[in-house]
């Protein structure tokens, strides 16, 4: 596996960096090399952030920036609207989205040719699963498929010994998340 | 065993490998976490440690010398502002040979106020008697704190490791650690020959020393400080032997056959290494020094790297303000005044305040040296790269 790159593209205290964190810490555990790192400006509540992992099967030597990563992972729809989310995403580069929306829709609306698209309704099951609006970790569940490199029952079970570690006395909400994780994975479609 | 960690999470769990004595710190972005970490292991009971949590950094660093004198394993975490406070209690550590061992993460100072990475804080501090070895990674960072606590109690002179903040402070990797039981097997107990608090065996230190002797002391802190090397050495072999990862005080990345190289320290150099895979692809015949340990200078050592090239392009994240350049690049000039066959030198002050450096500029360096290389001619020696304007 060479090196993927990946942006994630949230706001403030959607959970960006901390998907990004889990999204590493579980694929270390599956034996690969990571990093992941958050873009560090003005945090404020509702502001557009961004967050960044590189995945490998070798060791990672650079420590610089992100700037044209293969698949770009957007939290908030309304974000396409402000910030340019496909900026650096190479010709064949993927773009997955938490949206009600169809993937021709947002190609659309992104001006997409040869880059893949794909969806997902990550709110809705974050809502109907944890109640609460929390995309971050079911999109965890479509990256691991549109990424097509690492294992999906490895890095669940990655993720479970991470959140368990987190949440020791709420197994309900690892259970919830592992859930909502497995049902992204099996709704997200091109 | 292998975790996800980030820099500031990798030192603080060698801090609670190494189980020190003494922590008395006071917190500073981006540093902050190393001993927000380490104060939660304390309240966990991990550690036996006696936690102070200073009102300053002056006051924490104060603290840390006098436990240090007592004969205590000691150790603080700080950046930017908070050495810049520290700076007059770091003269009075090294001077009274108290081996603390600081993990700080390199911000640049105020002014401007700003939180991200350069190297303009412990280089200021070059000159107070300090080992200072900057790690590329999280894992060198957490291997290096480990060692350095053993550097420093050896040769009985204060040790700073560190991290370019958020880069790698902040950076989540992949880091192998080792058991918890081996790290103080591998430290073994500190060994005091004077303590403050030996009662049987009263000693006095620092106390007013004037015309008569303070030369004659200095000269020895000194004189530890110029046969430290191979105390630096023997650890990281040590270390090496005994965990499987070896560091070198000088780093040699593709230099043997190489034409034309860069110098950096910290985080760059690894963003460095991929520019020379890249450009070795294309055919040239590039290569990467790295200045691992920066005080005491390696000077043999970076002698003996540099003249392997005709052209070295050195990466300074930090400049002395004093029309020479960078802090690397001065004191490279100043070993090679003596060779034979000195290497054309191009300095690059880059990446201040934590601005980006990508692979493609390096590349563009190294393209540029080879130009030099061709020519046999500096056009500009000193140069402030991707800095509008210039």
């Amino acid at each position: 596996m060479a090196l993927l790159e990946i942006r994630w593209h949230g706001r403030g205290g959607q959970g960006a960096k901390t998907a990004a964190l889990l999204f590493g810490d579980a694929a270390v555990e599956t034996g690969k090399y990571i990093q992941a790192f958050p873009e560090y400006g003005p945090e404020r509540m509702g502001a557009p952030v961004f967050a960044f992992n590189r995945i490998s099967n070798e060791p990672i030597l650079q420590h610089c920036g992100i700037k044209n990563p293969q698949i770009v992972v957007v939290l908030d729809p309304t974000l396409m609207e402000t910030v340019d989310v496909t900026e650096g995403l190479p010709d064949d580069g993927v773009v997955l989205v938490n949206t009600q929306k169809t993937a021709a829709d947002i190609k659309k609306q992104l001006k997409l040719t040869t880059q893949a698209v794909y969806v997902v309704d990550a709110s809705k099951i974050s809502k109907d699963i944890l109640k609460r609006d929390l995309p971050n970790t079911p999109m965890l569940g479509a990256l691991i498929k549109v990424s097509k490199l690492l294992d999906f029952k490895a890095m669940l079970e990655s993720v479970k010994h991470r959140l368990e570690h987190k949440f020791p006395t709420r197994p309900e909400v690892v259970e919830g998340n592992i859930k909502a994780i497995k049902r992204a994975y099996e709704e997200v479609m091109a | 065993m292998i975790v996800a960690r980030t820099g500031n999470e990798a030192m603080a769990e060698a801090m609670r490998q190494i189980n020190p004595d003494v922590v008395a710190a006071y917190p500073i972005t981006p540093a902050t976490e190393v001993v927000q970490l380490f104060s939660s292991f304390v309240h966990d009971g991990l550690v036996d440690t006696e936690f102070v949590p200073a009102e300053s950094e002056h006051s924490a660093i104060s603290a840390c010398a006098g436990a240090a004198a007592a004969g205590a394993r000691v150790m603080t975490s700080t950046a930017s502002q908070g050495l810049a406070l520290m700076h007059e209690i770091l003269f009075i550590a090294a001077g009274l040979r108290a081996p603390i061992v600081i993990c700080l993460v390199n911000r640049s100072l105020s002014s401007p106020i700003n939180i991200h990475c350069d190297h303009s804080d412990t280089l200021a501090s070059r000159d107070a008697g300090w080992i200072q070895i900057y790690a590329e990674n999280a894992q060198e960072a957490y291997d290096t704190t480990i060692q350095a606590v053993k550097i420093a109690e050896e040769a009985l002179l204060p040790a700073l490791v560190t991290t370019d903040a958020f880069i790698i402070s902040h950076g989540m990797e992949r880091v192998e650690l080792v058991d918890d039981k081996a790290v103080p097997k591998f430290l073994g107990e500190r060994k005091v020959k004077h303590s403050l608090l030996d009662v049987d065996n009263p000693v006095t230190l620092g106390p007013l020393d004037l015309q008569d002797y303070f030369f004659e002391h200095k000269r020895s802190e000194i004189d530890a400080m110029n046969h430290v090397l191979p105390t630096i050495e023997k650890v990281q072999k040590e270390y090496g032997d005994k965990f499987g990862r070896y560091y070198s005080t000088v780093e040699e990345y593709k230099l043997d056959d190489a034409d034309v190289a860069i110098l950096a320290m910290g985080s760059t150099a690894g963003t460095a290494k991929v520019a020379v895979e890249r450009l070795r692809e294309q055919g040239k015949k590039v290569g990467l020094i790295r200045s691992r340990v920066y005080r005491p200078f390696p000077q043999t050592a970076m002698l003996k790297a540099m003249t392997k090239v005709k052209v070295v392009g050195i990466m300074d994240r930090a400049d002395t303000l004093s029309t020479l350049g960078g802090h690397l690049y001065t004191e490279c000039r100043s070993i090679l005044y003596d060779a034979d066959n000195r290497p054309l030198l191009k300095n690059y002050i880059y990446g201040l305040g934590g601005r980006d450096i990508s692979i493609e500029e390096i590349e563009a360096m190294y393209d540029e040296l080879l130009t030099i290389q061709k020519s046999g001619q500096v056009d500009k020696n000193i140069v402030y790269y991707g800095v509008r304007g210039e």
